[in-house]
């Protein structure tokens, strides 16, 4: 399957059937930092991704100016 | 994986709550979590016009879409800081989600209108990017909402962003910004009302929630933030969260519960606060820092983030520490 990764923007190839979770294991990534997505719609930890897949790793953490002091 | 509600399948799993939703219980689980934040946090009442802060990316527009879903009058404010095409693209984004539901999205343009962007500002006051563009965006957010008789500003501060506030602010005990950490801050002293209805929900959340709702939202990180130090607060809670879900929920709600009443804001004291001779804004000498920060970047000229990127590889590869 081909995955998709940002930060830096790269293509990987894996081979499948691999599940969500385990497939983040191998990337060594975790859970609550980023979205798994396939043909546009999110997919859960335990869901099971083919081997012609393509699929999209979308990191979700974002901080900027905005958190540095809290109120005004 | 079945939907806890429906079981239909799902489509995000929330380990915190033990609990994974379809897209129409996914959806109602995050107005729910709004609503009981701005019940809960006592963020608005019926009728108040409300300003959201918009910057393009999953959480402003998260919340200005959740606000407008549940009735509430929100308009939006996008502020350009001059970030390269960064700024161009994250502009891009908050007006097409606002043509495409006919909001009202006010623009101000820090160039324009101030004469400084963010990389000049930097390179002026030889400071992280993130403490400029702070400044400015807090300024001209409670201007803006003052001037235009707004009853509150709007930010889309998540649970992971209090978390990770929190968490620097408790390593270095920063008693009056822990004293400021609320939900809800109530006008006081020139400052209009604040408001953070996400609290509840986590970044994957509000990233998730965009993408089942077709929201196009700025994915990239800010190339001024890289690196920062709440991004590596972030990653530690994220790890911990990991091993120990709810984490993040316990660590926050219950500073809110147990402590946050414990530390004193010295600006309450409106005795330490005087107006601004330039704008009329609270300050704490003849200037605000906003007007301070104008007048330093007057004569300065513009800084292209590209150099201000360069510079500060050379510095990290020279000193080897991470500044910021």
């Amino acid at each position: 399957m081909l995955v998709r990764l940002r930060n830096p923007q790269r293509e990987l190839e894996f081979r499948g059937p691999v599940s969500v979770q385990r497939l983040l294991n191998q990337l060594e990534l975790n859970r609550e930092s980023v979205l798994v997505i396939r043909g546009g719609t999110l997919v859960p930890g335990d869901t099971t991704l083919a081997d012609d897949d393509v699929i999209e790793i979308r990191p979700v953490i974002s901080g900027g100016s905005g958190l540095l002091a809290p109120g005004r | 994986m079945k939907c806890r509600v429906c079981r239909e399948p799902a489509v995000i799993d929330i380990r915190r709550h033990n609990a994974n939703f379809c897209v129409e219980h996914f959806l109602r689980y995050c107005r729910d979590q709004v609503v009981k934040a701005i019940d809960e946090f006592e963020m608005v009442q019926p009728g108040e016009r409300l300003l959201v802060a918009v910057s393009g990316g999953k959480d402003s527009l998260a919340v200005w879409d959740l606000l407008n879903d549940l009735g509430y009058q929100a308009d939006g404010l996008y502020i350009g800081l001059g970030i390269g095409s960064y700024s161009d693209v994250s502009g891009e984004h908050a007006r097409a989600f606002a043509t495409a539901r006919e909001l009202k999205l006010i623009e101000i343009d820090l160039r324009d209108e101030h004469g400084f962007d963010i990389p000049t500002a930097a390179a002026v006051t030889r400071r992280v990017p993130c403490s400029a563009c702070g400044l400015s965006k807090r300024h001209l957010f409670d201007a803006a909402a003052l001037e235009g008789g707004y009853d509150a500003v709007v930010t889309g501060h998540n649970l992971d962003d209090e978390a990770a506030v929190l968490y620097g602010n408790v390593l270095r005990w920063q008693t009056a910004h822990l004293s400021r950490q609320r939900p809800t801050l109530p006008a006081a002293n020139g400052f209009p009302r604040k408001i953070k209805p996400l609290v509840r929900l986590t970044e994957r959340e509000m990233a998730a929630y965009c993408i089942v709702r077709g929201i196009d939202y700025l994915v990239d990180e800010c190339p001024m933030a890289a690196g920062n130090k709440h991004l590596g607060y972030k990653d530690a809670l994220n790890d911990l969260e990991e091993k120990s879900p709810g984490s993040k929920h316990a660590f926050y709600f219950g500073f809110l519960r147990d402590a946050v009443d414990r530390f004193v804001d010295p600006d309450t004291d409106a005795r330490s606060l005087t107006e601004c001779q330039r704008c009329g804004a609270p300050a704490g000498g003849d200037l605000c820092s906003f007007c301070r920060l104008v007048e330093r970047t007057a004569d300065a000229r513009p800084v292209p983030v590209e150099f201000l990127g360069r510079r500060k590889n050379r510095t990290d590869k020279s000193s080897g520490a991470e500044r910021g």
